[in-house]
């Protein structure tokens, strides 16, 4: 790596992003009018299963405007199957996919019958008139329920609600023990249920596509995280030619795993579109997405800890029931699995076992939602850490210190079978004491116990650690995930020195141009203002795995760096031959290559001229600097914190406010603490969200009651509280820039942070658990349960 | 029926449905599309405009009830290049990701500033209750909003001080 005068990584750049985003300049999908374009709308389901008996358009198509109405049987023969992109197991079950449904429904929300027309209002109005007839069947909703021999089925065909299951045994594995013994030989035995509440992403742009079949090309605008895997999957799923395909991410309004998908509404107006000849737009309400796009987490987890009376933690045993919903969509089944690798956290008890079973439901299929798989194992372990300090009388810190793995331990192989690189979590903890006035806190709570007050100090903590960075390829590969993990970047010189990035890694609100730009400006030597970053845009970008997993900057920046090495070491000889030396006599530095010993220099922009002329170049040499290079990390990151957060909970009312929220992440080297900081924050608001706010909810019919933001509690500025955040930085030894994923960190760490802390301030009462999210009612009520109030 | 209404300075005569909303009607009759839709419930803010000199959801209100009306959207904010002080505050305090959010924001902050110049951070949360964002987790908003409050005042021209140092480490107190 060269060094320059004062390095652009680690400084707090603003974004270039935000000029055009502040002032409205933006490229939105919905933003775009292409000419003759139709709009689309879609007709739901409001069964969460039915046969579908027939499907009457004809008023419809009488409408004014309306162009054409298509059913599940009008596409039945092109639409093919959505794709699941992991088979966690050889007997994996799937059922068919179809974008738009063809003989029954499977849940609310499901696409029946789409109609095209001029105008979206146009569109909408015959949507009123379609004549449906449903056979209404059995409604599968309980997890527990759907996996007990004799329920009713989701998918008959299937013969059983249960896809798959899929086990890692620690003593099978080789990585640790037999958990059973562990168990048989415990002093003390923690075993708990939690429940991981289904969750909705809830991105602010809701998802809209706009498909244009004229041209020799079919070009598709869709607000997606993905459109290198997107086009991929369309060309396999619709058997049209990858090459005829290209697929444009504009501006995207985040996404934190929910447009991390395959949808059915892409797939419908690239069908309805290449039927018209005509431009199409699809453009969900909100009321939509909430029953439409995927939802996230929904488990059910049986946990037991066994320890010995000093605290030492010797195995834990996980079985999982996870709900798929009614469809595994591109990597619905394997999110639990992303979690099997992290129930030990960053503790090195030495017998692990988990199992989790895959189950259908009628409800709206999960799939990835920040942190996705890592959250819930995290949730689970520290949640049991604190479950086992009570038992044990022990503080919660002491008992974390005296089972994690300490900083001389690193590179640390793990009971789940991971090596964590790098790690020091007495540092965080240190750090995080200090700045939570840990003993001050301890010391309120108890004269608030000894005086009896209504309002009631919790005390939580969160050790964490994740893996993050996805990943491997090979690891994947043993996953049986269906493709690999690297991740790709190109860079172009201009001949007037300005330098183009291109990135497979598409963002959606990340700061990639501006982070991107600090590391180019680092390697090869230029202003940072004079990086372009390019990004989602397959034709621009042709090659990527896009933006998920905090994989960016712990891949796809690494690819970067190794495009910008290439192109240095293609200018070395050039500049060379300008200066007429040996290459060995060459140094760069600054941006410039320097003979070494002297003044004598050329800068690589002069290069990049030179090259551009190609008149007096070495013999044998191409007129190009630019280089491309793809990266596949040898292992994941580990991201690590300690976060700690004090609430107040009204035991008269059940509220609970959160006091204090203090974090202290290391995620190694820090490219732009600003964006750093900022994910930090958006992170713990997701996760304080779980614990406190956010639920999808359905009736017993399968309706989503939670269907709006009227009723899903995405929390606003006034709910949540301001955070201290500190850092400490071990870097990750396993990239050249020593970074770490941060995407997800806030979100995995602060859901039990913050339920620990309200167990601590109400378990005086005798409560063992409160159910996420805990609303006023839930505390209160598990209170006066605990107390034997007949309430 | 035919409405003519003031939107950024240019005055628009047109015939509109009595059912067209007001946000539909600026982005796709007039291609201020800017200004954006979040949600159908009025939950979300992120159509927030200015009506008459007041913050409106522009997803709520119908077209025709702004006839006669003068509506600002974030794109008649900043002038001759120049982002407006709410806008610029917006910026230097990485007080958005994704974007999305932030027209509405920024003109509920206007709304928010013209009432009260100089808002404590309580004060701020409740005034962005209506407004939802998902990827900052609202601090650097709240930070922005009372930056940009400062700069209304005549109090500081300089960039926020969060231009080169990490904001780490700066201990705060709790929210109730």
């Amino acid at each position: 790596m060269t060094a320059t005068a004062e390095p652009e990584i680690g400084k707090a750049r603003k974004r270039k992003e935000d000029e055009h985003l502040v002032t409205g300049r933006t490229r939105w999908t919905d933003n775009l009018v292409l000419p003759g374009m139709q709009h689309l709308a879609i007709l739901r389901s409001p069964f969460a299963h039915a046969r579908i008996t027939g499907v009457d358009a004809s008023a419809a198509r009488e409408m004014p405007g309306v162009v054409a109405v298509l059913t599940g049987a009008d596409l039945a023969g092109e639409q093919g199957s959505l794709p699941c992109a992991w088979p966690i197991t050889p007997d994996m079950k799937s059922p068919p996919a179809p974008s738009l449904a063809v003989d029954g429904v499977n849940f609310a929300g499901e696409a029946v019958a789409v109609v095209v027309a001029r105008s979206a209002y146009e569109a909408h109005d015959a949507l009123e008139v379609i004549d449906v007839e449903y056979d209404e069947l059995p409604v599968v909703l309980d997890l527990a329920g759907a996996a007990a021999d004799g329920a009713d089925l989701v998918h008959p065909d299937l013969g059983t609600n249960v896809s798959a299951t899929w086990t890692f045994d620690s003593a099978e594995a080789g990585t640790g023990g037999d958990v059973e013994q562990a168990i048989r030989d415990a002093e003390v035995l923690v075993e708990r249920t939690f429940r991981q509440q289904r969750l909705i992403p809830a991105f602010m742009e809701p998802r809209s596509v706009v498909v244009d079949p004229t041209g020799a090309q079919i070009t598709m605008w869709s607000a997606t995280q993905i459109p290198h895997i997107l086009r991929l999957m369309l060309a396999m799923t619709l058997d049209i030619p990858e090459h005829k395909l290209r697929v444009v991410a504009p501006d995207v309004g985040g996404g934190f795993g929910g447009k991390l998908q395959v949808t059915p509404e892409e797939v419908i107006a690239l069908l309805v579109a290449r039927r018209l000849g005509k431009p199409v737009k699809y453009t969900e309400s909100r009321s939509e997405s909430m029953v439409a796009a995927h939802h996230g987490r929904d488990q059910i987890q049986k946990l037991t800890l066994a320890a010995r009376r000093d605290g030492t933690v010797t195995g834990m045993k996980v079985e999982l029931l996870a709900d798929m919903g009614a469809y595994l969509r591109l990597v619905t089944s394997g999110v639990p699995i992303l979690g099997a690798f992290m129930f030990n956290g960053i503790y090195k008890f030495p017998a692990y076992h988990f199992t989790c079973t895959n189950v259908f439901t009628n409800k709206v299929p999960t799939d990835a939602y920040r942190g996705a798989g890592r959250p819930e194992a995290t949730f689970a372990i520290e949640r049991m850490m604190d479950e086992l300090a009570t038992e044990l009388s022990m503080d919660p810190l002491e008992l974390r210190a005296k089972n994690w793995i300490t900083h001389e331990e690193f590179p640390f192989d793990t009971v789940a079978g991971l090596t964590y690189d790098s790690g020091n979590y007495e540092a965080a903890t240190a750090h995080a004491r200090e700045l939570f006035d840990y003993d001050g806190l301890r010391r309120e709570q108890a004269e608030r116990r000894e005086r009896k007050d209504p309002v009631q100090l919790g005390i939580g903590v969160s050790t964490f650690t994740e893996m993050c960075g996805l990943a491997p390829s090979r690891t994947l590969g043993a996953l049986a995930y269906g493709a690999g993990g690297w991740e790709h970047a190109a860079i172009r010189m201009l001949p007037t020195g300005k330098v183009e990035v291109v990135t497979g890694s598409s963002a959606h609100g990340q700061g990639h141009e501006t982070a991107w730009s600090q590391v180019v400006a680092d390697q090869l030597g230029v202003p940072f203002e004079d990086v372009e970053v390019l990004h989602g845009d397959t034709q621009t970008s042709p090659r990527g795995m896009d933006t998920y997993g905090s994989r960016s900057l712990a891949v796809g920046a690494i690819a970067v760096v190794k495009a910008a090495e290439k192109v240095i070491a293609k200018a070395r000889p050039i500049a060379a031959h300008l200066m007429e030396c040996a290459e060995d006599d060459l140094e760069f530095t600054e941006g410039r290559f320097r003979v070494k010993g002297t003044e004598k220099a050329v800068g690589i922009a002069d290069v990049a001229l030179a090259v551009f002329a190609a008149h007096d170049l070495p013999e044998g040499v191409e007129p190009n600097l630019d280089s491309e290079a793809a990266y596949d990390p040898e292992n994941f990151s580990f991201p690590h914190g300690t976060h700690l957060c004090a609430v107040e909970v009204d035991t008269e009312t059940g509220k609970v406010g959160i006091r204090s929220y203090v974090c202290v992440d290391d995620i190694g080297h820090v490219v732009n603490p600003l964006i750093v900081e900022g994910q930090v924050h958006g992170g713990l608001a997701q996760g304080i969200a779980q614990a406190l706010y956010e639920e999808a909810v359905y009736d017993e019919s399968g309706t989503l009651l939670s269907g709006s933001f009227a009723e899903y509690h995405v929390p606003s500025a006034a709910d949540l509280p301001t955070f201290t955040t500190g850092r400490t930085e071990t870097p990750a030894t396993g990239n050249p820039l020593g970074v770490k994923g941060v995407g997800e960190a806030g979100t995995i760490a602060s859901t039990p942070a913050v339920v620990n802390a309200v167990l601590d301030a109400v378990r005086q009462f005798g409560v063992r658990d409160v159910e996420m999210p805990c609303t006023p009612m839930r505390v209160w009520s598990a209170i006066h349960t605990a107390q034997g109030g007949a309430r | 029926m035919r409405i003519t209404v003031t939107v950024d300075g240019t005055t628009y005569t047109d015939e509109v449905e009595p059912r067209l909303l007001l946000v539909h009607y600026l982005r796709d009759r007039l291609g201020k599309v800017g200004t954006v839709i979040g949600c159908d419930t009025g939950n979300c803010g992120a159509c927030t405009v200015h009506l008459n000199g007041h913050s409106v959801k522009s997803c709520s209100v119908l077209a025709v009830q702004a006839d006669g009306g003068d509506v600002l959207t974030v794109e008649g904010l900043s002038r001759n290049g120049t982002l407006h002080p709410v806008q610029q505050a917006f910026r230097d305090n990485h007080a958005l990701q994704c974007g999305y959010c932030t027209p509405g924001m920024i003109m509920q902050t206007l709304d928010l500033l013209a009432e009260e110049p100089d808002p404590d951070e309580r004060t701020v949360r409740l005034g962005l209750e209506g407004n939802l964002c998902r990827c900052t987790g609202y601090q650097n908003i709240v930070s922005a909003v009372q930056d940009a409050a400062q700069r209304l005042r005549g109090g500081s021209t300089t960039e926020a001080p969060t231009a080169d140092a990490p904001k780490t480490d700066t201990a705060q107190g709790g929210v109730r």
